[in-house]
């Protein structure tokens, strides 16, 4: 019956989403970058897992979370559907409904909160289910509707996924860990203030009060800039304690010069010039901002194999 | 005339199913490997595993003395 009316109406209809749309639901390009991330934060620990282990505690952290993602789809509805960025999400789409999205993000929270608690140990998990937490309650559903701030405290939940992979392996939090969790939070506001920079219409229509709704883009351009010069320090400050080396620090030098520069030159432009070249800068300063995080987490990553240790060694780094 | 008109709908069905029924299969494997891992490691686990072990028998075990 429901095949014939279907035939009828021409429409995807609720309930019939597709695997793809629910794979959707999880926001696929953040799961890969907390898979990225809370896998350097794994590998580059001082005590190895068992590679099966590994591989679960990876997917298990990723799937906590693309399940803060459904829950923040299903939260989010109403203003995804508002803007052009978010508007061909499963939810405002009606590929999927908001209670299924409600349904898959409470469920995939509790399965990786336990299967990650059972694969590694309890602190990764109650780090896991904080994060969870964190970014479905006081991000969505507090900060992101309430303050220009928003992006700044909300994104400790991107930051989270190093340390739980850290932790995972280690059973512990350390200085290297926070550090880890420190470059991701301090990364996100300039990133994420680039990107409403060049789409700002969205978030002025959806009325969130991001800092260029709210304070303006004058005042995001400044906020850029500091905030990146708060972030030198920290991303190099990194390269001189044990998850870091004299190639993290050459990698350091060089995406840093280069974020300073982009954020220095998003700070001197002004709309009018922004808006000729079709924020031209902004958006390759928020392009920027992607290869940053990559490649310091990439760095990190070679500091911990022998042939970085090799090197060190050579050119006297640890003597 | 097939009695069955295959429909957008049906395929969409068909890769729900098959994409669930994978990631069953997936999380299967996953925990069998992990018990494997884990059986290996014999990290934090013991029991009497078909073999008696007098240290886990509270019958065994000397009571406490009580002051």
């Amino acid at each position: 019956m429901s095949d014939i009316r279907a035939d009828f109406t021409g429409q995807t209809g609720t309930g019939d989403a597709g695997f793809g749309d629910y794979v959707q639901l999880l926001k696929p390009r953040v799961m890969s970058l907390v898979v990225f991330t809370a896998m350097v934060g794994l590998l580059v620990a001082p005590v190895g897992l068992h590679p099966i282990e590994t591989l679960a505690a990876i997917i298990f952290i990723a799937l906590g979370g693309g399940a803060s993602g459904a829950l923040n789809m299903w939260w989010d509805a109403d203003i995804d559907a508002v803007m052009r960025r978010t508007a061909k999400r499963p939810v405002p789409s009606g590929a999927v409904q908001a209670g299924e999205a409600l349904a898959l993000g409470l469920g995939l929270s509790g399965i990786s909160v336990v299967m990650l608690g059972l694969a590694t140990n309890l602190l990764a998990a109650g780090l896991l289910a904080f994060t969870i937490f964190f970014y479905a309650v006081i991000y969505t559903m507090w900060l992101k509707r309430a303050t220009p701030q928003n992006i700044v405290i909300g994104g400790a939940a991107g930051a989270f996924p190093p340390m739980i992979g850290w932790a995972a392996a280690t059973g512990s939090i350390s200085l290297e860990s926070v550090l880890m969790f420190a470059l991701i939070f301090m990364w996100t506001p300039p990133h994420f203030w680039a990107l409403a920079l060049f789409m700002n219409d969205d978030y002025d229509k959806a009325k969130v009060p991001m800092l260029t709704v709210t304070h303006g883009r004058r005042a995001t351009r400044a906020h850029i800039l500091v905030y990146t010069v708060a972030l030198v320090p920290v991303a190099l400050g990194t390269a001189f304690t044990a998850i870091g080396g004299p190639i993290y620090l050459a990698v350091s030098l060089v995406l840093n010069a280069l974020f300073l520069l982009g954020a220095w030159r998003i700070w001197r432009r002004d709309e009018d010039t922004a808006r000729a070249d079709h924020y031209a800068v902004e958006k390759s300063v928020f392009k920027l901002s992607l290869a940053w995080l990559f490649l310091h987490f990439t760095a990190i990553l070679i500091e911990a194999t022998p042939w970085a240790h090799a090197l060190a060694r050579l050119i006297g780094w640890e003597g | 005339m097939a009695l069955h008109r295959e429909h957008d709908l049906h395929r969409r069905r068909w890769g729900r199913n098959l994409g669930l029924g994978l990631t069953l299969g997936a999380f299967i494997a996953l925990v069998f490997g992990l018990t494997i891992a884990k059986v290996q490691n014999g990290s934090q686990m013991q029991g009497y595993d078909h073999s008696y072990q007098p240290e886990l028998d509270s019958a065994t075990q000397t009571p406490r003395a009580t002051p």
